[in-house]
């Protein structure tokens, strides 16, 4: 490679947006294979309230990848724990879930959610300072731990509230669909999609406009040198993962609501879909969890529609599409 | 004049490989040692020890009389000892300004500071919204060196700064190190380019097979071609 001297102008930095077209190509794609614009525009509102929910989930796992080079296969508990804390908060108020008020809806959902990520990342705490700790650095152990800390919670939420299913009704005021001509557009699907791009906007925020979010950026990339430039990034590696937990058990009660039900291995499928979103994204890539995200609920939604029989493998051969294209997945953070 | 580093009995392990086999070596206050020896010889490893990217397993390092051996690297960091790595290890997805304000910890970036450092190297303050791993290698070595110097530092520890670099970029950070060395800074420095190590060395060090096998003066070695041959196998001018 040519060395460019000191002064030499360096071309301008290229913005790398072909990820972002790829969703928008395959959306647009799916147009004339769909045939019916109603049914499209229904499966891509589906599609991006269900990725949405996904990039909530996954996002705090890719960075807990992306930072601390950990691989916790029991990121599923905090989304399975946050939803039964939920409940906590939900059956006893179940009246003012069925009334037909937004706002006393919104009184008993919000502080059910904000329950739920508050227990979530306190178990992250835990998790982190028992499970995670001894293992920093061994692969093999992690996975260990993590998938043995997973059945403990499942175990533990079976005991608890038994192995039924457990009903998590919608509120009243989120129930129904808002109509567009003859496309009618599920409300919470909506508010999913408005909660997931708030999300992922103030995560952008904090990791572009803030100090902390440079650490965070800077540690993804290359955690030895924050450290020798003076920052103790373990305690960065606690918030950040305090913070994923929290985001996987809010996503918790988000997939309970949309299912309606909650129950103790919910996180079992979704577990799967989540680590897809965060390798074909690249590891610690925010921007690219969110567009992996989308692009995993588009394959399976659209999937569904077109072949059925796919299904199940639709977001392997998306994975091994996008990899074959990106070896490190659509925004390469780390070297790993 | 007072040794502001010094390393007793420093071993250190990798894996199973033993890397450091007793290391001993002082740098003096306020002037610059030069770290020299053959590829795998340790430097890297001495540099790396030091600032605790790698633990000792035995030994003793002190940093102005006060132990560091057993504390962490942003501990080390926090003392006033700037690295700067071989790899340079920029944060290629942060602009030039971000990788400066993250390595400004204690506060915001001084302007006079940062004038003196575009005084150098101008490219940065060009580049200043450019993404760092979009800069050419010369370009991310005279950031690794500016986020080194952006605050100031009791120790630098830089690791082969010039390696793969355009003579022109080499001139411009040699004036700067030895503009550094004239504010009086402390500097070990692991270099090849013998221009590079005569111009600014005070003292050298030569290490092989993890431990030091010559210390002296750097005007003393570079005048003995006999010397430079037994120590490194070749005659320095021929690393130029």
């Amino acid at each position: 490679m040519t060395e460019l001297a000191a002064n030499d102008p360096l071309p301008k930095p290229k913005r790398d947006i072909a990820p972002i077209l790829l969703p928008i190509a395959l959306a647009l794609l799916m147009i004339p294979l769909i045939g019916s614009t109603s049914s499209w525009l229904t499966l891509t509102a589906a599609s991006l309230a269900m990725g949405m929910m996904i990039f909530i989930m996954a996002s705090g796992l890719t960075l807990v990848f992306g930072l601390m080079d950990v691989l916790n296969f029991g990121h599923g508990a905090f989304i399975a724990v946050g939803a039964y804390v939920a409940t906590l908060v939900l059956a006893p108020f179940a009246a003012s879930i069925q009334a037909d008020s937004l706002w006393m809806n919104l009184a008993v959902l919000a502080p059910a959610a904000l329950l739920s990520m508050a227990v979530s990342g306190a178990l992250g705490l835990v998790v982190e300072r028992v499970l995670i700790l001894p293992v920093y650095g061994q692969h093999l152990k992690q996975i260990l731990m993590t998938t043995g800390g997973l059945i403990v919670a499942e175990q533990t939420l079976y005991a608890l509230w038994g192995p039924q299913i457990i009903p998590m009704p919608l509120p009243t005021s989120l129930r129904g669909s808002f109509i567009l001509g003859d496309v009618a557009i599920a409300k919470y699907r909506v508010l999913a999609m408005l909660i997931g791009l708030a999300i992922f906007i103030a995560i952008q925020l904090v990791l572009n406009r803030s100090k902390l979010g440079l650490l965070i950026r800077a540690g993804v990339e290359n955690r030895e040198m924050v450290e020798a430039l003076g920052y103790r990034i373990r305690r960065l590696f606690l918030g950040v993962f305090m913070t994923g937990s929290a985001l996987a058990g809010l996503g918790g009660v988000m997939w309970a609501l949309y299912r309606e039900q909650v129950h103790a291995s919910m996180s079992d499928d979704l577990t799967v879909l989540i680590f897809i979103v965060v390798i074909i994204g690249g590891l610690g890539s925010i921007g690219g969890c969110f567009i992996g995200a989308i692009l995993v609920a588009m394959v399976a939604n659209y999937g569904g529609f077109l072949v059925p029989k796919l299904a199940l493998v639709s977001n392997i051969l998306l994975m091994v599409a996008i990899l074959m294209w990106r070896p490190r997945g659509l925004y390469a953070v780390t070297s790993r | 004049m007072t040794d502001l580093l010094k390393l007793s009995g420093v071993h250190t392990h990798i894996g199973r490989y033993h890397i450091l086999q007793g290391i001993d070596l002082a740098v003096p206050q306020g002037q610059v040692t030069m770290l020299l020896g053959r590829n795998g010889a340790g430097k890297t490893t001495t540099l790396r020890t030091i600032m605790g990217l790698w633990r000792a397993s035995s030994g003793e390092i002190s940093l102005s009389g006060d132990r560091i051996e057993s504390r962490t690297t942003p501990d080390i960091a926090r003392l006033g000892v700037g690295y700067v790595p071989e790899s340079m290890a920029v944060f290629s997805d942060l602009t030039v300004k971000e990788n400066l304000v993250l390595a400004a910890r204690d506060g915001p970036l001084d302007d006079t500071q940062l004038d003196w450092i575009f005084g150098f190297f101008p490219a940065l303050r060009r580049f200043w919204l450019s993404r760092a791993g979009s800069l050419s290698g010369g370009q991310k070595q005279m950031l690794s060196i500016a986020r080194a110097i952006i605050e100031p530092r009791k120790l630098l520890l830089i690791d082969e700064p010039t390696k793969g670099l355009a003579p022109a970029i080499v001139m411009a950070l040699i004036e700067c190190l030895r503009e550094i060395k004239r504010k009086g800074a402390t500097i070990l420095l692991v270099e090849q380019n013998f221009f590079a190590a005569r111009e600014l060395g005070d003292n050298v060090l030569v290490m092989d097979n993890g431990t030091i096998v010559h210390r002296g003066e750097m005007a003393a070695l570079a005048a003995d071609v006999p010397l430079q041959e037994r120590l490194l196998g070749l005659s320095l001018e021929a690393h130029q």
